[in-house]
């Protein structure tokens, strides 16, 4: 006779076993004898965020950076924003030649490089297009302002920014790509 | 009262301010002690998270900070609102809350009325809610408390039968009406001439309880039975035009509500205000009565919030089924089994 199927447990139950477990998870996380002395702050999956923070991840989105040296101003970055929120406004100048003895060159210096974070809908795409390393994640995310007007971050505070740009991780290896690196 | 308290004589009005300031404090403690155990702090565990933490010590005040923000809110009344009816509406609802309390025994003189027909009361005033929603939601001018209101209507009503006819079987067993009655009737009573533990009903009558937990958790509009005001289909039913102080009412009044069923739920189930093994007639049980009652209300209210909790909403054609085609039959087997049992034994 074949072997019947072991009765299922009914999905109604299952789901108040689930919350039950959780709960119980949640108030008594210890295991031993201090089972029973409840500590939710330390079972509960949240932080009390002002009192306590996580570290965000290297990688996770908090505010770009700029590398004003390394802008420019070709306008790729504020062209592929989809929202419109970079702003960009430059000049022709003159810059000393490269070798003595050598023309003067003509740069693009840049006068206005503002994000606006009101804006900005952290896709990304900004950092993604800089073809000469002038945009960059940081996982900085703490600079909630009470004016709308304060996120908008002028290339001065862009600049600072960078500071907290971490390194790039290294290619896993046998990769043929050179690693990156972040202009300090 | 018996002892030194009978001796005070007390005018009819100074009683009746007892009363009204006893019924106050029975109705608002429980509201208050549900929201914050049940509502912020079980909730919040069952998702893995704190909760409010930061008014008062485990945030134990954030109720007080919820309630002064929402008397300091505008009071805004819809243009083509009935703006009668719209104020009304909330009172009623808390009016049949309050109500109910009135015949719920916390103790062998401890209690505010004992009528006659203590059962027939509660289910008769607790139906007055009825009138309330629906009241709020046609006053509001606004399609979807009109839907809301219609909903809570219909499903209102199809819950108040399975839960009569849940009770009477309990009345069958108690051979009265008076709520005080049936917890002495469960404290005496023995089953198969054991007596040690009383009779609770929730052991004879278990199909009983378990009809009147869904019943109730659907007079209540509780998750899973939420549709009158299902937030992502009618923003939030009747209440949706209801701001400040008169939602509060509403608020206060669910989770009243909650715990005035649970407390009837516990007399007529789980034995009341009375412990097995202790003199019911004790002058010291009218203190410790409302203790041990207040104890099986959280037990009664934390079946209801955990099925809260954990079920998702049922479709209005599902509920209708629930109550119409299982939960209706289902308690008349009961009644029949019960009536035949009783003339048996």
């Amino acid at each position: 006779m074949a072997k019947l199927p072991a009765p299922k447990t009914p999905g109604l139950v299952k789901g108040l076993g689930v919350t039950l477990k959780t709960m119980t998870k949640t108030m008594f996380p210890a295991r031993g004898i201090k089972t029973l002395i409840p500590a939710p702050s330390v079972g509960a999956a949240t932080v009390q965020y002002p009192h306590e923070k996580e570290t965000p991840t290297a990688r996770s989105r908090g505010v770009i950076a700029l590398k004003e040296e390394n802008c420019t101003s070709c306008m790729l970055c504020g062209r592929s924003c989809p929202d419109w929120c970079i702003y960009i406004e430059a000049h022709k100048d003159t810059a000393p030649p490269r070798r003595p003895g050598g023309k003067p060159r003509s740069v693009n210096k840049l006068d206005r490089f503002d994000i606006d974070y009101a804006l900005c809908m952290y896709c990304g795409i900004c950092v993604e297009v800089c073809p000469f390393d002038a945009l960059f994640w940081s996982p900085e995310y703490e600079y909630s302002e009470l004016r709308i007007a304060d996120l908008l971050h002028d290339k001065e505070r862009l600049g600072e920014w960078m500071q907290a740009v971490p390194d790039f991780e290294p290619y896993e290896a046998g990769s043929e790509q050179k690693a990156r690196k972040v202009p300090r | 009262m018996s002892g030194a308290l009978t001796a005070i004589e007390l005018a009819y009005w100074q009683q009746t301010v007892l009363r009204t300031v006893g019924v106050l404090v029975a109705v608002l403690l429980p509201a208050g002690t549900l929201v914050y155990v049940f509502l912020f702090k079980m909730m919040s565990f069952m998702q893995s998270r704190l909760g409010p933490m930061e008014a008062g010590p485990y945030g134990s005040m954030q109720l007080l900070a919820e309630v002064g923000k929402w008397i300091q809110k505008e009071d805004i009344v819809p243009w083509r609102a009935d703006r009668r009816l719209f104020a009304l509406a909330p009172y009623i609802i808390v009016l049949s809350v309050f109500m109910t309390y009135v015949v719920v025994p916390f103790g062998p003189d401890a209690w505010f009325t004992n009528l006659d027909v203590g059962v027939f009361w509660v289910l008769a005033v607790s139906s007055i809610s009825v009138i309330g929603i629906l009241i709020a939601g046609w006053a509001s001018a606004n399609k979807y408390s009109l839907l809301g209101g219609l909903r809570a209507a219909g499903q209102l009503i199809a819950y108040e039968l399975p839960m009569v006819l849940a009770v009477v079987g309990v009345v069958i067993q108690a051979g009265t009406l008076n709520m005080q009655g049936i917890v002495v009737a469960q404290a005496e009573g023995e089953i198969f001439g054991i007596s040690a533990i009383g009779n609770p009903f929730i052991l004879t009558q278990l199909i009983g309880f378990f009809i009147f937990l869904i019943a109730m958790q659907a007079e209540l509009t509780q998750t899973p039975f939420d549709m009158p005001i299902a937030e992502s289909e009618l923003v939030s039913g009747y209440m949706t035009e209801y701001s400040g102080m008169r939602f509060l009412l509403f608020f206060i009044a669910e989770f009243a509500s909650a715990g005035a069923f649970a407390a009837v739920a516990a007399t007529l189930f789980l034995g009341g205000w009375a412990l097995p093994g202790v003199d019911l007639d004790a002058d010291y049980m009218n203190v410790l009565g409302p203790l041990v009652l207040l104890v099986k209300v959280l037990f009664v209210s934390f079946l209801v919030f955990w099925v809260r909790f954990t079920y998702p909403r049922f479709r209005e054609d599902q509920l209708q089924q629930l109550a119409w085609k299982v939960l209706i039959p289902l308690s008349l087997v009961n009644i029949l089994a019960t009536m035949v049992l009783k003339v048996a034994f």
